[in-house]
């Protein structure tokens, strides 16, 4: 379902006096249809700027990005934001819900911008299956970090993806509510049928994933070149 | 819905900016329309205001201040005819009607003008429109102390038919200057909506004998309303008297001369014009600078709605539509504020000119005006958009890691 080939990304860096240096280099990463994958890796370590080429918020410098059929570095931003859109879902270490819209709001807007039907019932039973169903006109600011959480990954299933990225999800959470959390991406991914890549540097989150891929061996930039 | 969505949480979001905003807008819509229907009616008004007369005869001089005199009863006379005058030109095989007019008091500001009794049952003061007397009153009768008063002057003077008063001398109100006689008022018009409704009327005989008055001048006349028989005859009395003669003023066409007065005092309603343009700009300015300052606060926002798969034009229609939409809710107000201005502005004018404005009037300029302001506000609104349309997902929502 999801292929990636050479896959390479420079950013300008001031510490190099504004030349590109390469953040990802990943010559081969797959992910099949329903799997969940974890990667471990550092802070620093290009993980998210990963996660972000995957979901075509970063344009790529090279290589392919395979999903679904469609490489994703050859299309242009619209398509690249309606195939997002129409088939994934994120998962952000800080939730990033949208504190004007209620908790209803927030999980209708991930199904919106596809090409498909807004189904309110299926957002209303996305947030109940969360456990949510008795705060859908609450809005994000009279939750608990926990239940943020929980709307966070209703709304990255609302659009019914094919694949969900979730970027450190636990990062903000104590540990029970971590596990909790972690346990209810995982079954509401499987209950989906939706692929799961994480990514997280807690060895307690890593530890519950299998297999765990080390996102350092996976990734290798070029180191800067001297000027 | 998901733009009105994202409209409708934005607004309510940033409620008091939007309030204040549209509030702004809603004053510069309200000031234009009402800048634009005070100056097309009022001009209307006063140049179709002839009260059913052509021309005006009177003493020599300006010609507006003679047709502002004896029509619309503001200004002093610019002097008095003779009653030979009045004969000749009452006589005239041209003149269809001659109503003569005496001023020269008043009563508690409010003018008292002498004249025949025809001038309310045999003129039509308007095509079709002729003076009527309230129920219980008539007009006053050949020289008795007899007043017939404007519906208008009643209102405000708190007359009624069998009050009596007593006419103070001039045309501006001073108590220490009040005549003898004392007139009944026998009865009140029913509202024109022409400078008739201002004036306490009396017989002709009333004013040129009254105490005080110079009895030289008892049968001299401050003017005469003429109706002709045809448009010609104006041309031609007005090279008898304007051209050939030099001692009376033959004012013609009335409807022109008041023209030429609004076309003499067009750059006030330039600077007016002007000044409601600026407002208008300065509101949609506004509009700019206040979704422009929250730009910050909303980046995180329109980041997140990239990253759940907004296209950028969506974020950018969207900060356009809510700039137009906060024109829309301002314009709506102006309705508001149009109605509440120009009643006030209407109340004025009528008090001051008799001249009546039709607040519920019809006028291109109360749609051209809501949809140029919605329109500005849209402008206004595509620099922020632009900032929404650059918003860089990535480097907004999560630090590179």
């Amino acid at each position: 379902m999801l292929t990636i080939t050479d896959l390479r990304k420079s950013f300008p860096s001031p510490e190099a006096g504004g030349r590109p240096v390469e953040i990802v280099s990943v010559a081969h990463f797959a992910l099949g249809a329903g799997e969940q994958v974890a990667l471990r890796g550092e802070s620093g370590s290009g993980k998210t700027t990963f996660l972000n080429l995957i979901a075509g918020l970063l344009a790529a410098d090279s290589g392919r990005i395979e999903f679904d059929g469609t490489n994703l570095v050859a299309l242009g931003e619209a398509a690249r934001d309606r195939l997002r859109a129409e088939r994934m879902g994120y998962i952000f270490q800080t939730f990033n819900l949208l504190q004007g819209f209620t908790v209803l709001e927030n999980v209708v807007l991930g199904m919106s911008f596809g090409g498909g039907r807004v189904d309110r019932a299926h957002a209303r039973s996305l947030l109940e299956r969360v456990g949510l169903g008795s705060r859908l006109q609450h809005f994000p600011r009279q939750l608990s970090t926990g239940q943020q959480q929980r709307v966070a990954v209703a709304r990255a299933l609302a659009n019914r993806p094919r694949l969900v990225l979730a970027d450190e999800p636990t990062g903000n959470l104590d540990r029970r509510r971590g596990q909790e959390a972690l346990a209810l991406i995982r079954e509401a991914c499987a209950e989906a049928g939706a692929a799961l890549l994480l990514v997280s540097h807690d060895p307690e989150v890593l530890g519950q994933f299998s297999p765990v891929r080390d996102f350092t061996e996976l990734n290798r930039p070029a180191a800067p070149s001297a000027t | 819905m998901t733009l009105p969505l994202i409209l409708y949480r934005s607004l309510r979001q940033h409620a008091l900016s939007t309030l204040v905003t549209a509030g702004s807008i809603a004053l510069a819509v309200g000031l234009l329309m009402v800048v634009w229907m005070v100056k097309a009616q009022s001009q209307r008004a006063f140049v179709e205001t002839s009260t059913g007369f052509d021309a005006v005869l009177g003493a020599r001089g300006s010609r507006l201040q003679l047709v502002l005199n004896a029509i619309f009863h503001l200004e002093a006379s610019p002097g008095n005819i003779t009653a030979a005058d009045f004969e000749q030109i009452r006589r005239h095989p041209a003149v269809k009607a001659a109503i003569p007019l005496a001023v020269g008091d008043n009563y508690r500001g409010y003018r008292i003008v002498g004249t025949v009794e025809s001038l309310f049952t045999q003129v039509e003061y308007a095509r079709g429109r002729r003076y009527a007397v309230q129920p219980g009153g008539r007009v006053f009768a050949g020289a008795a102390h007899e007043a017939l008063v404007g519906s208008f002057a009643a209102e405000r003077l708190g007359l009624r038919v069998g009050d009596t008063f007593q006419p103070y001398h001039g045309l501006v109100f001073d108590p220490s200057h009040q005549h003898e006689e004392i007139y009944t008022v026998v009865g009140i018009l029913e509202p024109t909506n022409t400078p008739a409704d201002r004036v306490l009327w009396i017989p002709l005989a009333g004013i040129q004998n009254m105490k005080g008055h110079d009895p030289k001048f008892a049968t001299d006349l401050s003017a005469v309303l003429l109706q002709l028989r045809t448009p010609q005859a104006g041309f031609m009395l007005d090279m008898m008297y304007n051209r050939q003669g030099n001692r009376l003023t033959f004012a013609y066409p009335v409807g022109a001369i008041i023209a030429d007065l609004f076309g003499k005092i067009g750059w006030f309603d330039r600077v007016l014009a002007l000044v409601a343009y600026l407002v208008a700009f300065v509101a949609a300015g506004s509009v700019l600078a206040s979704i422009y300052a929250s730009m910050s606060a909303r980046r995180r926002d329109l980041a997140i709605l990239r990253a759940l798969g907004a296209r950028r034009h969506t974020l950018f229609a969207a900060v356009v539509t809510e700039a137009a939409v906060i024109g829309a809710l301002g314009a709506v107000a102006g309705f508001i504020v149009y109605g509440a201005l120009l009643t006030g502005v209407a109340r004025i004018i009528r008090a001051q000119t008799g001249v009546a404005i039709d607040v519920l009037a019809w006028h291109p300029v109360l749609w051209v005006a809501p949809l140029a302001m919605i329109a500005l506000c849209a402008l206004g609104g595509i620099i922020p958009a632009l900032k929404a349309y650059r918003v860089p997902v990535a480097e907004t929502l999560a630090p590179t890691s």
